[in-house]
């Protein structure tokens, strides 16, 4: 029993870091209807950067205070995304007013590109940590319910409770105020949108800074798990099944699906994992959202697709 | 003579008077590439008037609407707004002085409640920041409350307290045309475009949406400006027409005199007749 709780855990403090990532790629879409290929990009480039900025800034503090250099990484860091945002406006975005679904998806595949060269070309290409002062060791919890306890990782704790104040102030921002119902208006159509004096411009470097500063958690906690490297491309990857599960426009959605995926990936590979030869958890994420898709092509969450005939 | 006296709608409401010009286009072209869209159009819009402009399919109305509208930018011409010209603009720029406008193939915010289509009308007039907003802090919450109220009017006003909660993509297509209308008048306009608002309507619900233009002038005495091509309705309606064939002004006037202009008859039923 205790195994099985400590399993699920685990699977639920992974899940809500997929929840980290997915969040980007549903918050462009509902601000703008762009699937953006991009957000894996973004977490390295905002990773990167918060690394450097950091290492930079206690290299000239003389290592006296690792709180102010990672206070100094997290606003340069921070600073990046806000340029990257109004780039892609500027020079992309912008050109592109009134344009199909597919030509947008195209263009951040080519964004994904141009952020993956220059971030490494600002930052370098080395494999770099972040220390924001995560607590590394496991504690035993639920000692008195559960004979010898459940271990979690408080890091995972920390990332998981982080990322779920996120979702929730992000939910009330575009559900309840004005500025979130103008993101969701362009989203549904520009024309429209600026009829009712919504500028588009602003709108959507206000909705690349959003899914910048989520990059820029996401990429700080993955980044303290498992290093600042490439590879921080993939985790983007991974978010990719639990977006189609939860829905792409629905901000709960991609937490759910997050938790469904990272605790059916451990359980999988727990307990059906032995009997196949193991390897489950790279593709299960994959087939349960094939089967979702099959079912409820909008996800569990999403908004429903109406076509009036 | 008065005009007042030849429209019986404005008779109904003695006091609903026309005001200065708020509008003026003097010597409008348009051009995309070789096409003509528009050549060489005058004609003004006054304060409180209902102002149609008709004309065949094809005739150049839409594109006058979007000029109107900051869409196109014509190649020749002025635009004056209350007396001073108006530079090149975006469409955005044209809502903030107070141009709202419906559309002709409704551009809805499909996905969202007929609640949250209209609250958008009420963007502009909305003063906190988005550090503000997104703190969900008091000065933002009671603006909030402030212009759901105001929206709630527009509700009770066109008559769609039933469908408020409903995503407005399931809506039939006559409460989808009222939707739009509603958020084009959260934005309380100085000058609002409906750009065919009958089209597609039955016999019904065209009957309900000159009520609704009637009452909006009548009791928010916004100037409005409407295209339409069922002739029948414009005349009922408006207080001056202006009349568009090939991207040429062909009449301008009065519902009557435009009826009984030999260009706009040939217009409308060929030359033969």
């Amino acid at each position: 029993m205790g195994f099985f709780i400590e399993t699920m855990l685990g699977g639920l403090m992974t899940g809500m870091l997929y929840a980290l990532v997915a969040l980007g790629f549903v918050l462009i879409f509902k601000a703008s209807g762009v699937f953006n290929f991009a957000q894996g990009a973004m977490v390295l480039v905002a990773a990167l950067a918060m690394a450097r900025f950091s290492e930079w800034a206690n290299a000239a503090l003389g290592g006296d205070s690792l709180f102010l250099a990672n206070v100094i990484g997290i606003i340069g860091a921070g600073v990046v995304m806000f340029i990257v945002a109004w780039g892609v406006e500027r020079f992309v975005l912008r050109k592109l007013v009134n344009q199909e679904g597919a030509t947008l998806l195209m263009v951040t595949l080519g964004i994904a590109y141009v952020l993956e060269g220059l971030g490494q070309t600002f930052f370098g290409s080395e494999i770099y940590s972040i220390n924001v002062g995560m607590p590394k060791d496991p504690v035993i919890m639920f000692e008195g319910l559960i004979e010898g306890g459940v271990m979690i990782n408080k890091e995972d704790f920390i990332a998981a409770a982080l990322a779920a104040v996120l979702v929730g102030g992000l939910t009330i921002f575009f559900q309840k105020t004005a500025i979130g119902r103008a993101l969701r208006a362009v989203a549904d159509d520009h024309q429209a949108a600026q009829s009712v004096g919504i500028p588009l411009n602003k709108t959507w470097v206000i909705v690349w800074c959003v899914a910048g500063l989520v990059a820029l958690v996401a990429g700080i906690i993955w980044g303290s798990k498992m290093g600042v490297q490439f590879s921080l491309v993939t985790v983007a990857l991974r978010a990719l099944p639990v977006v189609i599960l939860g829905g792409l426009t629905s901000v709960p959605g991609a937490i759910v699906g997050g938790l469904i995926i990272g605790v059916g990936e451990k359980l999988s590979e727990v307990y059906i994992g032995p009997m196949v030869g193991g390897g489950i958890e790279i593709w299960f994420a994959y087939v349960m959202a094939l089967i979702v898709l099959l079912f409820r092509p909008q996800g569990l969450f999403g908004e429903k697709i109406i076509n009036r005939v | 003579m008065n005009m007042t006296d030849m429209n019986p709608a404005a008779v109904a409401q003695p006091g609903r008077r026309f005001g200065d010009v708020i509008l003026d286009l003097q010597n409008i072209s348009l051009r995309f590439g070789g096409v003509k869209a528009l050549t060489d159009i005058s004609f003004n819009i006054r304060e409180h008037e209902v102002r149609a402009i008709i004309g065949p399919n094809g005739a150049g109305k839409s594109s006058m609407l979007n000029v109107i509208n900051g869409v196109y930018h014509p190649q020749e011409g002025k635009i004056m707004f209350r007396g001073e010209e108006r530079k090149k603009m975006e469409p955005h720029m044209a809502a903030q002085q107070g141009i709202a406008r419906t559309f002709q193939n409704i551009a809805l915010f499909k996905g969202m409640s007929v609640l949250d289509n209209i609250m958008t009308g009420r963007n502009l007039k909305m003063k906190t920041n988005i550090f503000q907003q997104a703190l969900w802090i008091g000065a933002a919450r009671n603006e909030e409350i402030a212009h759901r109220e105001k929206v709630e009017e527009i509700i009770d006003f066109l008559e769609i307290q039933h469908i408020r909660k409903t995503p407005v993509g399931a809506l039939p297509y006559g409460l989808q045309k009222r939707v739009d209308l509603g958020r084009a008048l959260a934005m309380e306009p100085q000058i609002l475009l409906l750009d065919e608002p009958m089209a597609g309507m039955n016999v019904e619900e065209k009957q309900d949406m000159c009520r609704f233009i009637l009452d909006i002038s009548d009791q928010f005495g916004t100037t409005i400006v409407l295209i339409e091509h069922d002739m029948g309705v414009v005349m009922d309606i408006s207080d001056r027409v202006v009349v568009l064939d090939y991207g040429k002004k062909i009449g301008d006037g009065t519902p009557d005199e435009v009826r009984n202009n030999q260009d706009v008859i040939n217009a409308y039923l060929g030359s033969g007749h």
